[in-house]
């Protein structure tokens, strides 16, 4: 029975050991030195890293860093090339030539030419899958190397914004994601581990200036305390997408930089639900709810008060609606009336409750509803549970939620769900000279034309309230104060190339 | 030999049964996997051609065969949602799920050992009757409860672990054991409980056997007569026991990690069930259950050792 108590013994310390060090996290120390950056993201990247299929904002987000299109975003909302060095587009609007930049290099060491090119968009427009992967590939009339340092692509109809669906990435000849991801950005990607983290590495390589930090760990997160607490702790360097709380309990030992969230936030309404099928009922709504405040409660006022589904980032695209309508309870319970509702009515509105700043905001709605005399119920699902119900089914009244750009940053994607024939069309929306204007849109020849139909989308959406729009909520980022660099860009993304320790 | 042979038929079969019942439940269950996967890019036409691509649009008879025939070939399919080979997916999580099962375990036999023969020895006693009372209420607590209350209590109140600072073995290994003490110690409370009781009173039934008195006629004193020759007879119904608890105990761990936020199996399963991500539900449900099968088969056989009395059949 000795045997039996020195083995109880061992346990017993072995187990006073672990309860020692419990609480013991990962120093700062070093991490500076060894120009390793952890970033906190509070999602699980539940989603296809193939660059071509992924959908998730949160992976495109970091996919970023990895992969490059003939053409890249920066920082003003341009297009400036990438693979390809330089690009004309035809006059008529349906032809686009790259030329390829010399020595672009791919993760695995090859050489990018004009062969992975063709086989990437090919891949993309859906040559093996008969479907495309990026709807709006289906445009693609041919892609045709004419020689070993040009691409040409037309597509069937004129599609100026094509341009910037060609940000897709280029990867390799004859390559598939799924067996290693390889691309042309300035980290390669090392692993990843479902719920746990993301593994990116600098590549030296990289045709333009070369990412400063060495390596970058995306730590997942699910718990907004613990990602403050992470922060304040060492465990994490950088955090973006904190709400207005989080960031003021860092304290001065951070550095909190303010950009936009690139979403349009609104409280979505289902256009064919009771008494919401009668626009003047959606103009109360509109006219009874203080988007100034709605800022102020939320976000300590930071943000942009948006008046149709488009942002200020936009910028030659955007039409400032924001004062389209003000808080004017009298009018808003005028329509009402009018509308047969001078009561009032029940409305349930649905949120997706990991997104707090959807909740935040919908309970302010709710408030300020109040007042016209619109009772509303918050019903708090999963995400899951808000794609089934509301969004695939569309079996709900109003919901608020924010949409973003998806593929590529053009109008296009923030108006197109609502065609009344969309398959994406969640509001029900329907509006016959909606549809005309947005078909015209698409078929323009000139940007200018193109930019007054897209103004034109933005007004009828707000005229007829087909939503309440709300905002493009503030991005705020949180990082330590020997952290520079970080720049936002109009779209949903994360570049850390440029993000460097100053010591 | 002819036993084992037997048993292992049946293992089969309920792996078998199980594998349908779970590929049954979700072809009822509402729900679809190209929801998740397109998010709010979701359209009929879209599900639909990605459907295609899961070979979800194939009859379920005979996408069931086709899954039954990968699984048995140690081909686990590919998640939808992580498009990642479910086996690298799940290397990674078994070890952390198998680490806090084994942490646990430990945490049972170090907690009850002491504690039973503790009681047994004072059998009657203040102590004895008031460690009976909090064992009999420690068993009746779930594990996601303590669960809780150990995240308020020992987390949020004396700061000693923050709930979701998960840290991986490669990081640290003493902050990983670490991380995992909690979550250990609210699947092992409830199942040290039940060892405790089944240990005290198995002591209890020995004590009146006669090679106690001639223990204690050669000058033994109830302590070491209780260490030396009763704890080794009544520990045998108590080691079955416990091995039927090791499959407890990983089956605990699903929700306990749901708790602590321990990025392991239990994590990996819920969020798939909820994403519909299936060969991912499958793969781990299946091990789960064989593991559970094989651990009771391995109860059976070891009772049959210990005590040649018990012939099974």
């Amino acid at each position: 029975m000795n045997t039996l108590k020195r083995i109880l013994t061992l346990l017993l310390v072995l187990a006073m050991l672990t309860a020692a060090l419990c609480g013991c996290k990962g120093g700062k120390s070093g991490k500076a030195e060894k120009n390793e950056l952890t970033v906190g993201i509070a999602q699980d990247l539940d989603d296809s890293l193939d660059p071509h299929k992924m959908t998730a904002a949160g992976t495109r987000e970091i996919l970023f860093n990895v992969f490059e299109g003939l053409v890249k975003p920066d920082e003003n909302g341009n297009l400036i090339p990438a693979v390809a060095s330089a690009y004309t587009i035809a006059d008529t609007g349906d032809t686009f030539t790259f030329t390829l930049r010399d020595g672009v290099k791919f993760h695995n060491g090859a050489t990018v030419t004009v062969k992975d090119v063709v086989y990437s968009i090919e891949r993309v427009a859906g040559k093996d899958s008969e479907k495309p992967l990026i709807a709006q590939f289906s445009a693609i009339e041919s892609v045709e190397a004419t020689d070993d340092k040009t691409v040409v692509i037309k597509t069937k109809e004129p599609y100026l914004e094509f341009l910037s669906y060609l940000t897709a990435a280029i990867i390799p000849d004859g390559s598939n994601p799924a067996d290693g991801l390889v691309g042309t950005g300035p980290f390669r990607f090392v692993s990843r581990k479902a719920q746990e983290n993301i593994v990116l590495e600098r590549f030296a390589d990289y045709w333009g200036t070369p990412a400063h930090l060495e390596k970058v760990t995306f730590k997942i997160i699910e718990n907004a305390n613990v990602l403050v607490t992470s922060l304040k702790s060492g465990a994490i360097d950088l955090c973006a997408h904190l709400t207005a709380t989080q960031a003021k309990e860092l304290g001065k030992d951070f550095t909190v930089a303010e950009g936009s969230m690139n979403l349009v936030q609104a409280m979505y309404l289902n256009n064919a639900y009771g008494p919401l099928t009668d626009a003047r009922v959606r103009q109360a709504l509109c006219w009874a709810v203080d988007r100034q405040s709605i800022l102020a409660l939320v976000n300590d006022g930071m943000g942009s008060v948006l008046g149709s589904s488009m942002y200020p980032a936009f910028g030659k695209y955007y039409n400032d609606l924001s004062g389209y309508y003000t808080q004017d309870t009298e009018k808003a319970k005028a329509l009402l009336a009018e509308a047969g509702y001078e009561n009032g009515f029940d409305l349930v509105i649905t949120v997706p409750g990991n997104y707090q700043i959807h909740v935040d905001t919908a309970q302010v709605i709710a408030e300020q509803l109040k007042a016209i005399g619109v009772k509303c119920t918050i019903q708090t699902v999963e995400w899951s549970a808000w794609l089934e119900n509301v969004y695939k089914n569309r079996d709900y009244q109003a919901t608020v939620v924010g949409f973003d750009t998806s593929a590529a940053m053009t109008a296009q994607s923030l108006l197109a769900r609502f065609q009344s024939e969309s398959g994406k069309n969640v509001c029900n929306f329907q509006s016959a000279a909606y549809d005309a204007v947005y078909a015209k849109a698409l078929a323009e020849t000139t940007e200018a034309a193109q930019i007054e139909d897209y103004k034109e989308c933005q007004r009828i959406l707000a005229e007829e309230a087909a939503a309440v729009y709300v905002q493009d909520p503030c991005d705020l980022v949180g990082m330590r104060s020997d952290l520079t660099g970080y720049t936002f860009y109009p779209i949903y993304v994360m570049d850390l190339s440029r993000v460097y320790f100053t010591k | 030999m002819k036993y084992i042979l037997k048993k292992a038929v049946t293992m089969l079969i309920t792996l078998l049964v199980i594998s349908m019942l779970a590929f049954l439940a979700f072809e009822v269950l509402p729900g679809d996997p190209t929801t998740k996967m397109l998010g709010t890019e979701w359209t009929a036409e879209r599900a639909e051609v990605l459907r295609h691509e899961l070979g979800l649009d194939v009859p379920l008879p005979l996408r069931y065969l086709r899954w039954l025939g990968g699984f048995f070939g140690g081909d686990l399919g590919v998640s939808y949602s992580y498009s990642q080979p479910v086996r690298s997916l799940l290397a990674g999580k078994l070890g952390i799920t198998a680490a806090l099962s084994l942490i646990a375990f430990v945490l049972v036999i170090v907690i009850s050992l002491p504690l039973a023969l503790l009681m047994a020895r004072e059998e009657g006693s203040l102590l004895d009757r008031i460690l009976s009372g909090v064992t009999q209420v420690t068993m009746s607590i779930p594990p996601f409860f303590i669960g809780i209350i150990f995240t308020s209590v020992f987390g949020l109140a004396l700061r000693l672990f923050v709930a979701g600072s998960f840290v991986s073995a490669e990081e640290s290994f003493w902050g990983f054991l670490g991380y995992l003490f909690f979550p250990a110690l609210s699947i092992a409370l409830p199942k040290s409980a039940m060892t405790v009781k089944l240990l005290r009173s198995s002591i209890l039934g020995e004590l009146d056997e006669d090679y106690v008195r001639t223990a204690y006629s050669r000058g033994h004193s109830r302590k070491t007569a209780l260490r030396y020759h009763v704890l080794r007879n009544s520990i045998i119904p108590v080691i079955t026991f416990l091995a039927v608890t090791i499959a407890d105990i990983v089956a605990g761990s699903i929700i306990v990690e749901q708790v602590f936020i321990v990025p392991g199996l239990g994590r990996l399963l819920l969020l798939s069930i909820s994403n519909r991500d299936y060969p991912v539900v499958l793969s781990i449900i299946m091990i789960i259950s064989a593991l559970v099968i094989f651990v009771n088969f391995l109860a059976d056989v070891a009772y049959q050792l210990v005590d040649p009395r018990i012939r099974l059949k």
